[in-house]
């Protein structure tokens, strides 16, 4: 039980990977690699946790009392932001590539190749 | 000094944010002059840490934060020889693109500045950065700034599908890289590279700092375009805009190999010191096939850029050999190799943009013999070709040397032939395409070569005087990188500190430094015999298969058939392989980082 | 390769990796028994030294303020990289205001100026609850974003344009790194709180920290408008002039 939340978080990048080989649509895609970027957070927030701690907030709490660990929530803000602007940029190429090929299946993109 | 790493990395990004916020009230000539200036200081700036750190490392802790009883608060940049090295080779190179996509660019936005001088600003970054997670910060600004510097030219396909496949496998890559860090902080409480390497160098390692190994090497050998993971190197550098194209060939590439050493060298040499063949043969192997394939791939392109952009995969893969040598002379020579092919390969590029503004084509065959009105653009492309197949004392010789010289020092010599092979190889395609497009030799058409779409020209005039006068500076400097006096001992010395994970540990986590004696020596090292004998036939060779090239279907008889009959299905394969489809290459990626892994855990147990 | 060629490649291979990350998840210690030295060490000094009682943004505003500034620029460089993508010379920007009904126009405005109050109450109590310049920030862009859908095309273009959002963003980019280099010319090392650490718990706490905090959240809502900004202009409007 105590190896779940690793489990969980593996299972999540594996799934969007297949996602992003199998996908049809550049949008698809772009989500499939928001789901395999929201398993590092899964994966990141699970290492830090506390069993009995509470946030990392001590407003009211006295100092001292168990905490789970506050620097990968940091880490996982970082990461969110990171997610975003890729995903941001690459829905701007699938716009941009829907407007010049009328398409956006990535196998129908591939004018270069070899 | 140690406040000259933060304002490398502040200057270019602040100046970014005033260029781009000011876009719509500040006069063009003002935001061209904070960019070129900006840069110009992070060279000076570079020049002058690398100065400062042949004594000792110099550290910068950020906001302050030391750390305490061995444990690290804050961030901090610890810079060595070779990182202010590249600090100072990536704002020249900066600098002077910058100045040609002034000349070569239509007038567009200026956030093209903007984003040119972040992408900067994160490599300097990512060079010095002493903290895991910190390198990928700096690593996905590199990443951002570059996907959208590829995609520039938004009006044709080819760039966004160039931009597409960087971007995608480039993102890949980055989560494996912060799986790896999730993996080490969950082992070790830490995200400070050398105090990482410390926690875990009591230990034996197991299967995490294996699987986080693999991890971390696969996500920056993405980025640095290796077998398997090089599938989108090609498509975007055929793409993207000249100057960005010469940036990225020079520096941006090889920062990921840049992070594969750091990350080696403070954290998993310790674990595992005693297995370290394992790791060697495998970062060795990857590096001779990417070498061979980015060659062999090369040869097999007319369109220029992308047959540029190949010949970045195979010097990148010689590099690997270099630093999966794992001693002080392989990661010199692959220091010096950066140097000497970043340069080349950037002026190369650059006499592309001239011939495309001038002639309107990119394409070998398209431009057969319509280079001859320029000469010097012919001395210019046929100079830098022959300096990348390594004759001696010119180009990219003295790296070679010092990779030969670790190769056979550690029992290997099987490595040297095959890496000058892979040299030969990129550099006969290289002059195939000069001979044909300057002197207008060979025929007009080869099925051979994969026709790819034309690139569209830039809609104003450039000065094709000015652009060929950056070029040259380039292709002069590559090719004289063999012979400045001390180099050779000056990078083998930086390397020994590189390689140093206790005296990093103890100046990072202690600041107590470990003094070394400065090792500037003025005088011209004395090479191997065998490596003069490569390097001499390496560049033979080059001449023999560039010319066969050009007139292999004048070679008689049955014997060129039934050559050419066993060489096409794999030459097919090859080709097929490299698809221009993105869950191709998301496909090749996964098959890639399995395999290592599991190669890995069989051997490194 | 066909979509089907590629499955039965990638299968395996995935299983491999699958396999991979197992075994490294066998030396993770288990869920909820993590005590590592760094996190444990930050809960315990951050509300004394800095007087910060929210030791996350503690960590990001504070003891990890570099890595925030890298990521700020991330954003920065990202939505300066679409402007580039989604450019077009000639694009028509008017469009017609769908919005009829008075009642959702005057709900929705007045729910633009509570949800932009709120927004920027989240970041200024950033340093005191969780928060923070990064979570206010698009919570006001959020805000913003209402005035295109409840209020009309015309309300949202007076805010959401690059003459009015350029300036903005770039003065919290470069704001931010403004401040590390006020702390440089002052002999300290970069981002260093020249500030005093203020009062815990109160909205004055975190010195310096605060600004680069209000740095980060200016950033962030100019960004993601500028962002919903350029979507719209080049998706939304052909649609809508298109469908009316």
């Amino acid at each position: 039980m105590s190896f779940l939340p690793y489990a969980v978080a593996g299972w999540i990048c594996l799934v969007g990977l297949y996602g992003v080989v199998t996908s049809r649509n550049l949008v698809h895609l772009a989500v499939c690699l928001t789901v395999t970027q929201s398993s590092t957070y899964v994966l990141l927030l699970a290492v830090g946790y506390v069993r009995g701690g509470g946030p990392p907030i001590f407003k009211g709490v006295k100092l001292g009392t168990s905490a789970v660990d506050p620097v990968v929530q940091a880490l996982s803000l970082t990461d969110i932001v990171v997610s975003v602007t890729v995903l941001a940029l690459i829905l701007a190429l699938a716009l941009d590539v829907s407007r010049h090929a009328g398409t956006v299946d990535p196998d129908e993109i591939a004018g270069m190749h070899g | 000094m140690s406040w000259v790493p933060p304002l490398i990395v502040a200057v270019p990004l602040i100046s970014a944010a005033v260029v781009a916020g000011g876009d719509h009230v500040m006069p063009s000539r003002l935001q061209d002059a904070i960019g070129l200036g900006a840069l110009a200081a992070v060279c000076g700036l570079g020049v002058v840490l690398m100065l400062a750190a042949q004594t000792h490392e110099v550290v910068d802790w950020f906001g302050g934060w030391r750390p305490r009883s061995a444990v690290a608060v804050g961030i901090d940049f610890a810079v060595d020889p070779l990182a202010a090295g590249v600090t100072a080779l990536a704002g020249a190179v900066a600098l002077l693109t910058l100045a040609y996509a002034r000349i070569y660019l239509e007038q567009a936005a200026r956030l093209f500045d903007a984003l040119f001088l972040i992408m900067c600003g994160a490599l300097c970054g990512f060079v010095m950065s002493g903290d895991v997670f910190n390198l990928f910060v700096w690593l996905e600004l590199m990443g951002v700034s570059a996907y959208a510097l590829t995609g520039f030219e938004v009006k044709e396909i080819g760039p966004l599908q160039g931009a597409v496949n960087f971007s995608i496998v480039n993102t890949i890559g980055g989560f494996f890289v912060v799986i790896a860090i999730a993996l080490l902080y969950g082992r070790t409480g830490a995200l400070n590279l050398a105090q990482i390497g410390q926690t875990l160098s009591g230990h034996k390692a197991d299967g995490l700092v294996v699987v986080a190994m693999t991890l971390i090497v696969c996500g920056f050998l993405c980025k640095a375009a290796i077998v398997p993971f090089h599938l989108w190197l090609a498509d975007a550098y055929a793409v993207a805009p000249t100057p960005v194209c010469a940036f990225f060939a020079a520096v941006m590439t090889d920062v990921g190999l840049f992070g594969v050493a750091r990350v080696y060298w403070t954290i998993f040499a310790a674990p595992f010191g005693s297995h370290s063949s394992a790791v060697l043969d495998a970062l060795v192997w990857l590096g001779i096939v990417s070498a061979l394939v980015g060659a062999v791939m090369a040869f097999l392109q007319r369109h220029l850029k992308r047959m540029l952009a190949y010949t970045v995969v195979a010097h990148i893969g010689v590099m690997l050999a270099g630093i999966g040598l794992l001693t002080s002379k392989g990661l010199a020579g692959a220091a010096d190799m950066l140097l000497a092919h970043g340069l080349l390969t950037a002026g190369l590029f650059l006499v592309v943009g001239v011939l495309v503004a001038w002639r309107h084509e990119g394409d070998e065959l398209d431009l057969h013999g319509r280079g001859r009105a320029r000469p010097w653009l012919g001395v210019l492309w046929l100079g830098a070709a022959i300096a990348l197949a390594g004759p001696p004392y010119v180009g990219v010789y003295l790296g070679h040397a010092l990779i030969d010289e670790a190769a056979s020092g550690g029992g290997r010599s099987w490595v040297q032939p095959l890496l000058w092979l892979a040299d030969a190889i990129g550099s006969a395609a290289l002059l195939r395409a000069g001979a044909r497009v300057f002197l207008g030799l060979g025929p007009m058409d080869d099925p051979l070569l994969s026709p790819e779409h034309g690139e569209k020209p830039p809609r104003r005039r450039a000065r094709l005087g000015a652009l060929t006068a950056i070029a040259t500076v380039f292709v002069v400097a590559g090719a004289v990188v063999s012979v400045i006096p001390g180099l050779n001992w000056g990078t083998v010395a930086a390397a020994d500190r590189f390689r140093d994970r206790v005296a990093y540990a103890k100046v990072v986590l202690h600041g107590l430094p470990v003094p070394h004696a400065p090792a500037l020596r003025f005088a011209l090292e004395h090479s191997t015999l065998e490596s003069l004998l490569y390097g001499a036939g390496a560049t033979v060779l080059a001449l023999a298969l560039a010319a066969l090239g050009l007139y292999r279907r004048n070679v008689p008889g049955a014997a060129a058939a039934a050559v050419g009959r066993v060489l096409s299905p794999p030459v097919a394969a090859l080709k097929a392989v490299h698809s221009g489809v993105v869950g191709d290459y998301v496909m090749w990626l996964v098959v890639g980082t399995a395999v290592i892994g599991g190669a890995w855990a069989i051997t490194l147990r | 390769m066909s979509r089907r060629a590629r499955i039965v490649v990638v299968l395996p291979a995935l299983a491999g990796l699958a396999a991979l990350l197992a075994w490294s998840f066998t030396g993770l210690p288990g869920f909820g028994s993590f005590r590592g030295p760094y996190g444990i060490l930050l809960n315990r000094v951050a509300t004394p030294e800095r007087h910060m009682t929210n030791v996350v943004n503690a960590t990001t505003y504070d003891y990890r303020s570099f890595d925030t500034m890298g990521e700020e620029f991330i954003l920065f460089a990202a939505v300066i990289g679409i402007v580039l993508l989604l450019r077009e010379d000639d694009r028509d920007r008017r469009a017609e205001d769908r919005v009829r009904s008075e009642m959702v126009r005057s709900g929705g405005g007045l729910t633009v100026g509570i949800g932009v109050l709120v927004g920027l109450w989240v970041v200024a109590f950033g340093f005191v609850t969780p928060g923070g310049g990064f979570q206010g920030g698009v919570a006001v862009a959020s805000a913003v974003l209402l005035l295109f859908a409840a209020v009309g095309y015309r309300a949202w273009s007076t805010l959401g344009n690059e003459t009015v959002l350029d300036p903005i963003e770039g003065l919290g980019a470069g704001g931010y790194v403004a401040v590390g280099l006020a702390a440089l010319a002052s002999g300290l090392p970069f981002l260093t709180n020249v500030l005093g650490p203020g009062i815990a718990g109160t909205l004055w706490s975190g010195g310096s920290a605060a600004f680069v905090n209000w740095s980060a959240g200016i950033e962030v809502a100019a960004a993601m408008l500028l962002l919903y900004a350029e979507f719209l202009e080049a998706h939304a409007v052909p649609v809508m002039r298109g469908a009316s």
